[in-house]
């Protein structure tokens, strides 16, 4: 007796609104998997139920793979999120670290200052920005992102960063400057490898966020070829009004398996990252 | 009882230049300066200067592929306050960043405590459930775009099979569905958000707290309000402004699905922008201006949630 | 050779004072103990020495090297943090062996001192753990450890025994003693507990509100104390100090303090002539006491008792003296009631008196 109204109560308060959410939640990643494995025959037949896949192909992962400039559009996400990442990551870390640990005049305006260029949404910043980049010279380059995207990582991996650095005991690396280290050799040599986790958690937020990124990436580059996939697959595969939902779920597939995959792989350090930045900024 | 002692010891000579140097460098100012420039340095290029050269450009008809513009003063301001697409970029915004919070909020807190109990696949659900706020907006917005499309929704499918309507749905043919179409995606990609920062705060909450209430007699209701809120209160307030920041500033989920059509009635302040200075016109002048507007409500929104968290850390 | 000095040194923080004008001279071999109360500046003057502070003025000199401006890491020293600051993702071993690695010391020889060291410390079982994996004392050892494995010329303790059980402190101070003795390197040490800076040093300096009060040694510092201050930090319970009028008579000085009369010692009667009033201080174990009348004697006094503390060596008995409570030493087994009369006698040899305004020793 007490079971069974445990156990309804548990479905009525617990798994059936766990269900809808679920349900609420991945619908639209099953959509993009069935179409992108569906015949283009059955996709147009109305009569059969469309949201079960009878008879799937890998078609349209060829097609986009041989007719579309999707591997160059990969390549070029990588080059741009592991280029803009890395940059991100290394001003972040010392941008931190002196946040976090050196005593200094102007230190909590600084400090202040990169909580508010957090604040700062690139689409306030992206029209007068792209003619700073053909100013430069960038136009149509990796480095147009690669310089631009860190705008948006160094500000919040920073903050991250300084949070994590403080947690450090000052003393660990006082007693390895004691020990005949300098203050860069105690940094990579002790505080470094212990801020190890926040690396991470800050290189797995910068990386989800340049694959992610879409604005820059569509204003800044010009050519099909030098496009990044979001880009690409929104301006380049729909073309007049002609959907090719086949290729198109494909890329959008492919598109967000790396992002999900370094996020499952490091969902603590996502998590944390996330909540270090709702809480703490 | 003290000595005076420094006699005793032959003192070095002054310190070389070097010396000098190297001590200077070591300095705590001197390093943190320097650890910083590299960040500094690429924010300031990439940042204060085209926040400043955007400032310039909206008092300009600079165009794309002009080299310079004539000041024109706040005409652009002038003119976009007659727009009638302006306007309802402004509406349109506002709904999209504002009315769409508390529905995050509510199912957010719903799902975090949902979240907090314990169940079997606990960790892998939680995981799964943050994936429409991690995978690229552009490429799920593209999902969306099929499931709201005028003959293959699956919805439009879905209801005429169970005989609740005749014909398909339009979801995103007029301003009226469209905007509630761009909405729904908008609860969608951020309800995962607010869930996993609850669900931080929920985690923090003390257990004694809870056995402490319940020994009281209070009711899961009667906790939730007494114990849960009062802690997750914070997390609360400061993921909102977030949400409403970025929602605001937002671009990539209207651009995909609407471009701000029907006749651009679905425009929100970032595609609208987009649009001016970029896409069609190349009006990168009204286009600034357009941006910029957007400026006084994100530095209202920033300076409060500055202030709450310098509250929160103190 | 490797003596410390302290020369003139003031270290300013925002305009707080944390040490001021400090000079001090600690010998080659010597083991100096800085002790005080939380933010007397004993910790920053450590910092200073160490080269994590750097001095606002003045100098600091180690051997025959003026250090003032050269970083921690060429200062050839080593020192044992509170919280011990064992490097978490090092092994114990490789925690010994950073700094020489640093120095690039050859691999054998880093390995032979390791070794040998963790012998001495009786932690060579421990080499491959990690810090996490040990307890509290290993920890302490392990920390103690990477300071001598390097041979530097001084040793810095900033309270090395804080962390530890009450039972392992004890201990473990006694080894501190017979390690610094048998290594012979200079030592400074940082404690606010007086205990500790009387069994350890050869010499103390007392600190208070970043000036030094006075460098002795325990013995002369607990006989002499130049101060106030000094007279009622080191020692404990502390010693009593009431105010007494000065009463000069025929041949003799009095010093009178409510209703009780005391006769100042012959050889200070001069000093005390100056004054009106001054500070009398005894220590408890220079108040001896017994219970009830006893036959009368000189210099006898009876004064009601108010608590009874028995320690078990001993038993302190507080006192309802003329001006406040007077804290009394006695034999452990002695039997006292509170609200009695008890018999007191002084060691009046053993007097302390103090100028009111300055509260320096008169004697």
């Amino acid at each position: 007796m007490v079971g069974s109204n445990r156990l309804s109560s548990r479905l009525l308060f617990l798994y059936i609104p766990l269900l809808l959410f679920t349900i609420f939640l991945l619908f639209p990643f099953y959509w993009m998997l069935i179409i992108s494995l569906k015949p283009n025959s059955l996709l147009l037949n109305m009569r059969i139920n469309p949201l079960i896949l009878t008879q799937f192909t890998l078609e349209h992962y060829r097609y986009l793979f041989t007719n579309t400039d999707f591997p160059r559009w990969a390549l070029n996400t990588a080059i741009v999120t592991f280029g803009a990442t890395f940059l991100a990551l290394t001003s972040s870390i010392l941008m931190g670290y002196a946040l976090g640990r050196f005593r200094f005049r102007g230190g909590n305006l600084a400090g202040t200052l990169v909580f508010l260029a957090y604040l700062i949404p690139p689409t306030l910043l992206f029209i007068p920005l792209s003619q700073v980049v053909a100013r430069f010279g960038l136009y149509n380059t990796y480095w147009a992102l690669i310089l631009t995207y860190p705008t948006f990582l160094i500000p919040f991996a920073s903050w991250l960063l300084m949070g994590y650095f403080r947690t450090i005991p000052r003393e660990l690396e006082e007693c390895a400057m004691i020990d005949g280290a300098s203050r860069v050799q105690a940094m990579w040599r002790i505080i470094l490898p212990l801020a190890l986790p926040g690396v991470l958690s800050a290189f797995i937020f910068s990386f989800t966020l340049s694959w992610n990124e879409f604005l820059y990436a569509l204003v800044f580059m010009g050519s099909g070829q030098m496009k990044t996939i979001p880009v690409g697959t929104v301006s380049d595969l729909i073309r007049a009004d002609v959907f090719q939902w086949g290729p198109l779920m494909a890329a959008a597939m492919l598109g967000s398996v790396p992002v999900a995959v370094a996020y499952m792989f490091f969902v603590d350090q996502y998590v944390s990252g996330l909540t270090a930045g709702a809480v703490k900024g | 009882m003290t000595t005076a002692p420094a006699s005793a010891v032959a003192r070095t000579t002054a310190l070389t230049w070097r010396e000098r140097v190297r001590h200077w460098m070591e300095s705590e100012p001197v390093l943190a300066y320097l650890f910083m420039s590299p960040g500094w340095i690429i924010l300031l290029l990439f940042m204060s200067y085209p926040f400043f050269l955007g400032i310039w450009f909206s008092l300009t008809d600079r165009m794309v592929g002009l080299p310079t513009g004539e000041f024109v003063g706040l005409r652009n301001y002038r003119e976009l306050l007659h727009d009638r697409v302006f306007h309802l970029t402004v509406i349109n915004t506002f709904i999209y960043g504002f009315v769409t919070v508390p529905f995050k909020l509510l199912l957010g807190l719903l799902l975090a405590l949902l979240l907090n109990q314990v169940f079997p696949l606990r960790n892998v659900l939680r995981a799964a459930l943050l994936l429409p706020w991690i995978v690229p907006t552009a490429l799920s917005s593209l999902a969306w775009l099929m499931l709201y499309d005028a003959v293959l929704s699956p919805f439009s499918w879905l209801l005429k099979n169970w005989g609740l309507i005749e014909s398909n749905i339009a979801f995103l043919g007029s301003r009226t569905n469209a905007i509630i179409s761009l909405c729904v995606a908008n609860i969608w990609r951020g309800t995962p958000f607010f869930a996993v920062a609850i669900l931080a705060g929920l985690q923090a909450v003390p257990q004694e707290l809870h056995e402490a209430a319940a020994i009281e007699g209070a009711n899961a209701v009667q906790r939730f309000f007494a114990v849960t809120l009062p802690v997750i209160k914070g997390i609360i307030v400061i993921t909102t402004l977030f949400s409403i920041i970025w929602t605001f500033a937002d671009f990539q989920l209207v651009y995909v699905l609407t471009k701000g059509g029907p006749a651009n009635s679905t425009h929100i302040f970032g595609t609208f922008a987009w649009q001016e200075g970029i896409g069609g016109a190349g009006k990168l002048g009204m286009g600034a201006a357009v941006s910029l507007y957007m400026f006084p409500v994100l530095a209202v929104l920033s300076a409060i949630l500055l202030r709450y968290v310098r509250s929160q850390e103190a | 050779m490797a003596q410390v000095i302290y020369d003139h040194v003031t270290k300013r923080f925002d305009g707080v004072i944390a040490v001021n004008d400090l000079n001090l001279e600690v010998k080659d071999g010597e083991f100096l103990v800085l002790v005080g109360p939380s933010g007397c500046g004993k910790t920053t003057a450590l910092r200073c020495l160490a080269g994590l502070e750097e001095v606002t003025s003045g100098d600091i000199i180690i051997g025959d090297r003026v250090v003032t401006y050269v970083p921690p890491k060429d200062r050839d020293i080593a020192m044992v943090f509170q919280n011990y600051a064992l490097y978490p993702h090092m092994t114990v071993y490789e925690n010994m062996a950073f700094g020489l690695k640093l120095r690039k010391v050859p691999k054998q020889e880093i390995d032979r001192r390791v070794k040998e060291v963790a012998e001495m410390l009786g932690i060579q079982d421990l080499l491959n753990r990690k810090p996490r994996q040990l307890s509290g004392g290993q920890r302490q050892r392990v920390a103690l450890g990477r300071a001598i494995v390097r041979e530097p010329q001084v040793f810095l303790m900033d309270e090395p025994l804080s962390n530890l059980d009450a039972k392992l402190r004890v201990q473990t101070r006694g080894e501190l003693i017979k390690l610094q003795r048998r290594l012979g390197v200079t030592t400074i040490y940082v404690t606010h507990d007086q205990v500790e800076a009387m069994t350890m040093g050869h010499r103390i300096a007392v600190m208070n509100q970043g000036v030094l009060q006075q460098l002795d040694t325990p013995e002369n510092l607990y006989d002499h104390p130049a101060n106030l201050f000094v007279a009622t930090f080191i020692g404990s319970p502390a010693m009593n100090i009431f105010p007494a009028r000065v009463v000069p008579g025929e041949g003799t000085v009095r010093l009178v303090a409510g209703d009780v009369t005391l006769e100042a010692p012959a050889e200070h009667r001069n000093r005390l002539a100056e004054y009106r009033e001054v500070l009398v201080g005894i220590r408890p174990e220079d108040l001896l006491v017994q219970p009830g009348s006893v036959a009368t004697e000189d210099r006898q006094l009876r004064l009601p008792v108010e608590i009874v503390e028995p320690l078990g060596s001993e038993t302190l008995v507080h006192l309802r003296g003329p001006n406040g409570t007077l804290v009394a030493k006695a034999e452990p087994h002695v039997h006292f009631s509170v609200g009695e009369l008890a018999s007191v006698r002084l060691r009046i040899e053993h007097l302390h008196a103090f100028d009111p305004q300055t509260e320096l020793a008169l004697f």
